[in-house]
């Protein structure tokens, strides 16, 4: 079987080619499928308890999906003339915001007060024209003391004033739905910009998180992917010092890729902020396999074979392990499929089909690809020669290498258990990304950027009027403000304690929750009459008035932290007011919970992978012992990586989580082409000094290669302005750095210490089989 | 004959040009106006009404809600009509009563009055576009049509619900109107509105209302007992159901002013 594809690959290439670019064709003709999907609900499963409990809460009230455009004059004063006047027309021209349908700032604030018998309903700023010193005190008199807009529309010093645009997302092609909105948006910052050189705009909002995802996708996509092709040419010319090899891999990277995205689009997976990655990654796993076939035509070329023979002593060699690892490399990957996250399992399941496309390509294209091109023969480089070096060193030194590296190594691994669970959406994003900026001045300046809802159900039609109800939500939002981290409480208890006093012709001693029900219910009949279009009470109060939401804005927590505060909030709800039905909700809330709920899933799945890709190498090599000594370099890496991240960071988010699962599908692949040449050497009658030697020899440097190649690819990776990917792409690249030392220094030295029992139960080879 | 040939090169030349645009747009709007007249006119002379009407207020999940009122109306011929809503449910706000006057020119008058308070408020706000009773309408929606309200144009014939209609496009004159603009579908047998398009003022479809279940009352009037307001944009919707509509009631400009209101009941 592998006598006749390696025989058509090399007798008749051409017709193999043929076919490999039919099957590319057919496969690269699903790239038409692909869309992009940048809104946040990406990351979460449609069962997710918290994102379901969210969802139940924007029926029941009105969507809270929004852009928030913080308007920040140089001046630091905000009540003045020009600046009031900008609000104002900005509040007017965000109205036409696409798919919007609320806009709420201090200019279009519904101000009551009394007059004469009546009751006067109206923006606190009808018109700018109107503005006199008299007027633009009372603006400010009224926005410093009504709670729905002090440190929330306005900050607590008057220097920042924000305008909050609220939207209803159709959801037919939300990406595009996001981009129309916050697009408008910048549009008009910037025309304002223009027209008022003195005021800074900032953005934030759920929109403006949903638009960064989206951006730095495509800022990775335009960006990491073509540098990660160059840095992946710069080095196959160095490493392998033939262009024309170097050529041909760049075609089976190419067509992998193009496969690859084309399968992703016959099965309907949507590109991401976390699979627009999945060509780097995917580029770099292929390099390995195309790095160890020509490496070792270059080692046959050298030893005087034809091109034909070499090509062919290389196959034979390479096919068993570029399989074998390329299916440990896809388990790692498919591990992914236990992850709570949507995104993370398409990132899985898209690398391990291009792994696997790698892999066909490689062995059927690649030497195809070879023996059309001219091979010349290469040098021996310096790295062979260091590789005879550093086998020489471990030989002679392995006693020492062994306890040493044993305590360093389990000194670092133990600092891994201290690492925490950190996932907030808005840290995922490196400060120097503008939406962080942006966020990072909000935070500062104006309020906190994270929202929690409350929703409380009186439980029976028109409750929210019980004075006893009211009573009760009251106290809750005065809990809320003696929270440390809450800086802003929108409660429908203010509404009801200005009308109340307004009703009392503005007598302050009346800023009180009206006594009696009929009351209540008569006030908000009235005020609600007299609302316009998009102003009105809905985001606050259900259909049949009798549930009420709270929101809640917090600083941005660490997910930890937030859990945390929502604990103590529904723990207070459920002490002080077990009568009423309360549950908490927002984005923030979901992305809080989301990566304690994907950690746990991962963790769960690692010994499952474990397992499963040390029982492969145990079929592969047939052999328990050596499966038995994989364990360390494989096992070791990751715990190593982990430790270091610890000291480094010691936080870990949705993107770290599934490092130790895709880095152990990687790293196995080095300790398998290690320990079969290892048992290769022993099977050709070598001691076990001598096997050690003979696997230094032979694959030595096309692991370095390799782990050189892969590196730069998690390098590339890391560079990405989405926390998300760079630091998968840093720890990644790090974990496989570690794993070539552990194989070039460790294993060697466990086999010299603990493999001098001999070769008696080593069986026929698997590699003799090719 | 020189002249003539001038004439009609004239009169060619005129119709190549824009004007062409102009003269077409003219014949739509007094075409939308006369459809819209011929609407107002076939609905003058019933003198006054009175109605119970129930709100079934739907959210985006489907849950409901009811709201119960009476509605006394007065038909005034030079100007807006006479409306009072007396409000039976919910429960905590039985017995308070809306009046209205609505002007063709001039903003509504409108009081509220509130049993808790016992006491009569004028309203005072220029908006009519928020909400009424936290349903799908806005009190602009209920209020009675008035011919000088908008500007129509008529736009092209549909058939809505069977019947073959005319297609008018009603701009709101007020500036604080919700609405940037409304298609209505008028049908072409009786001049009764079949639909309604509400535009919001970002010119986006925001909610789409349909007429139901007419009948015909005193041989002349047709009212519809039923009408479905559906929000485009946030899947709320709400149910109007009229019943136990009865005519000549009897009613003076006495049971529409202030003192009338605080003994509505």
């Amino acid at each position: 079987m592998q006598q006749f594809w390696l025989n058509s690959a090399l007798r008749r290439p051409w017709l193999t080619i043929s076919w490999a670019l039919i099957l590319t064709l057919a496969l690269a003709a699903g790239m038409g499928q692909l869309y992009f999907r940048g809104d946040y609900r990406i990351f979460f499963s449609p069962d997710n308890p918290q994102m379901l409990a969210f969802e139940q809460m924007q029926d029941e009230f009105n969507k809270s999906d929004n852009i928030m455009v913080a308007i920040a004059p140089r001046s630091g004063d905000v009540f003045d003339d020009d600046v009031l006047t900008l609000i104002w027309q900005f509040t007017e021209a965000a109205w036409q915001t696409p798919y919007s349908s609320r806009v709420d700032s201090i200019s279009n604030f519904q101000h009551t007060e009394a007059m004469d018998d009546d009751l006067l309903v109206e923006d606190l700023l009808l018109n700018p024209a109107d503005l006199t010193d008299e007027k633009i005190a009372k603006i400010r008199a009224v926005s410093m003391s009504e709670p729905a807009l002090y440190r929330s529309l306005i900050s607590a010093d008057g220097a920042v004033a924000a305008i909050n645009i609220t939207v209803q997302l159709p959801e037919v092609d939300q990406n595009q739905e996001v981009v129309d909105a916050y697009e408008y948006v910048l549009g008009l910052s910037a025309y304002f910009a223009e027209k008022y050189p003195d005021v800074e705009f900032y953005h934030a909002g759920i929109l403006a998180l949903n638009y960064a995802f989206a951006s730095e996708a495509e800022k990775d996509a335009s960006t990491l992917v073509p540098l990660m092709f160059l840095v992946i040419i710069i080095m196959l010319v160095l490493l392998l010092r033939s262009a024309l090899a170097a050529l041909a891999t760049v075609i089976i990277i190419l067509v992998t890729i193009l496969s690859t995205l084309g399968v992703a689009g016959w099965l309907g997976i949507f590109l991401s902020t976390a699979t627009v990655n999945v060509p780097t990654i995917v580029m770099t796993l292929a390099v390995a396999d195309c790095v160890h076939v020509i490496v070792s035509m270059q080692y046959a070329l050298r030893q005087g074979k034809s091109k034909e023979e070499a090509i062919h002593y290389s196959m034979t060699r390479n096919v068993v392990p570029i399989f074998i690892t390329s299916i440990t490399t896809s388990i790692g990957f498919l591990t992914l499929n236990f992850s709570e996250v949507p995104i993370l399992r398409d990132l899985g399941n898209m690398t391990a089909v291009g792994v696997m496309l790698a892999c066909i390509f490689s062995v059927t294209l690649l030497p195809a690809l070879l023996r059309l091109l001219p091979a010349k023969v290469v040098p021996v480089s310096h790295t062979a020669k260091g590789m005879e070096r550093l086998a020489d060193f471990v030989v002679q030194q392995h006693r020492k290498i062994l306890p040493v590296g044993a305590v360093l190594m389990l000194g670092i691994a133990a600092f891994a258990g201290t690492n925490q669970v950190n996932d907030v959406a808005v840290k995922y994003f490196d400060t120097r990304t503008e939406f962080r900026q942006s966020l990072d001045f909000i935070e500062e300046n104006l309020t906190g950027t994270a929202n929690l809802d409350f929703a409380i159900d009186s439980q029976q039609t028109s409750g929210v009027n019980d004075p006893e109800f009211l009573a009760h939500v009251a106290a809750f939002s005065d809990w809320l403000h003696q929270q440390p981290e809450v800086t802003h409480v929108a409660s429908i208890t203010n509404v009801f304690k200005r009308l109340n006093k307004n009703m009392h012709g503005d007598d302050p001693a009346y800023y009180r929750l009206p006594e009696q029900q009929d009351l209540a219910a008569q006030y908000l009949l009235m005020f609600e009459m007299s609302l316009p279009f998009g102003l009105d009470l809905n985001n606050q109060l259900n259909l049949d008035k009798s549930a009420t939401r709270v929101t809640a804005t917090l600083q941005n927590l660490g997910s930890k932290e937030l859990t945390g505060f929502e604990q103590r909030a529904l723990s207070w709800l459920s002490e002080n007011m077990p009568q009423y039905h309360a549950s908490a909700a927002s984005t923030a809330l979901m992305f809080a919970h989301i990566g304690e709920r994907n950690m746990e899933s991962m963790l769960k799945t690692l010994p499952f992978a474990l397992i499963l890709i040390s029982g492969l190498l145990v079929i592969s090599l047939r052999s328990w012992r050596l499966g038995l000594f994989s364990l360390v370099p494989n096992i070791m890496p990751a715990l190593v990586g982990f430790g270091i991240w610890a000291l480094y960071s010691g936080e870990i988010n949705l993107g770290l989580s599934v490092v130790a699962s895709i880095s152990l599908g990687i790293i196995v692949d080095d300790t398998v082409h290690f320990l079969s040449k290892y048992q290769r050497g022993l099977q050709e009658g070598q001691t076990t000094e001598g096997a050690v030697r003979y696997a230094f020899n032979s694959v030595g440097r096309a692991l370095f290669v390799t782990t050189v190649v892969l590196v730069a690819g998690f390098a590339v990776l890391a560079m990405s302005g989405f926390r998300l990917n760079s630091d998968m792409g840093l720890l990644t690249g790090m974990i496989i750095v570690l794993a070539l030392i552990i194989d070039l220094l460790l294993l060697p030295a466990i086999l010299l210490r603990f493999d001098k029992k001999g070769k008696s139960d080593e069986k026929v080879s698997a590699v003799q089989s090719a | 004959m020189k002249k003539y040939l001038l004439f009609s090169l004239l009169s060619l030349s005129l119709c190549l040009l824009p004007t062409s645009v102009v003269a077409e747009q003219e014949a739509a709007m007094a075409e939308g106006l006369r459809i819209s007249t011929e609407r107002k006119v076939r609905d003058t002379g019933w003198g006054d009404t009175e109605a119970v009407m129930t709100m079934i207020l739907r959210d985006a999940r489907g849950r409901e809600s009811r709201r119960e009122m009476r509605t006394l109306t007065l038909e005034v011929l030079d100007d807006g009509d006479k409306a009072l809503t007396i409000f039976d449910e919910p429960r905590d706000v039985r017995g308070s009563a809306f009046l209205t006057h609505s002007h063709t020119m001039q903003p509504d008058d409108q009081w509220l009055f509130l049993p808790a308070v016992n006491r009569v408020r004028r309203i005072v706000s220029r908006n009519k576009s928020g909400p009424f009773m936290g349903s799908e309408y806005a009190y602009e929606d209920l209020s009675s049509f008035e011919l000088e309200k908008f500007s129509f144009t008529y736009l092209r014939d549909e058939e809505v619900h069977g019947e073959l209609c005319y297609v008018v496009e009603q701009i709101p004159q007020d500036e604080y109107s919700g609405y940037s603009r409304m298609e209505v579908w008028i049908d072409k047998s009786h001049y009764r509105v079949q639909k309604i398009d509400y535009y919001d003022r970002r010119g986006s479809l925001l909610k789409t209302l349909t007429l139901h279940d007419y009948t015909l009352y005193k041989d002349e009037f047709w009212r519809a007992h039923r009408m479905e307001m559906v929000n485009a944009q946030n899947q709320k919707s709400t149910t109007l159901l009229m019943r136990d509509i009865q005519f000549d009631r009897g009613f003076t400009d006495a049971d529409f002013d202030n003192n009338a209101l605080q003994r509505a009941r």
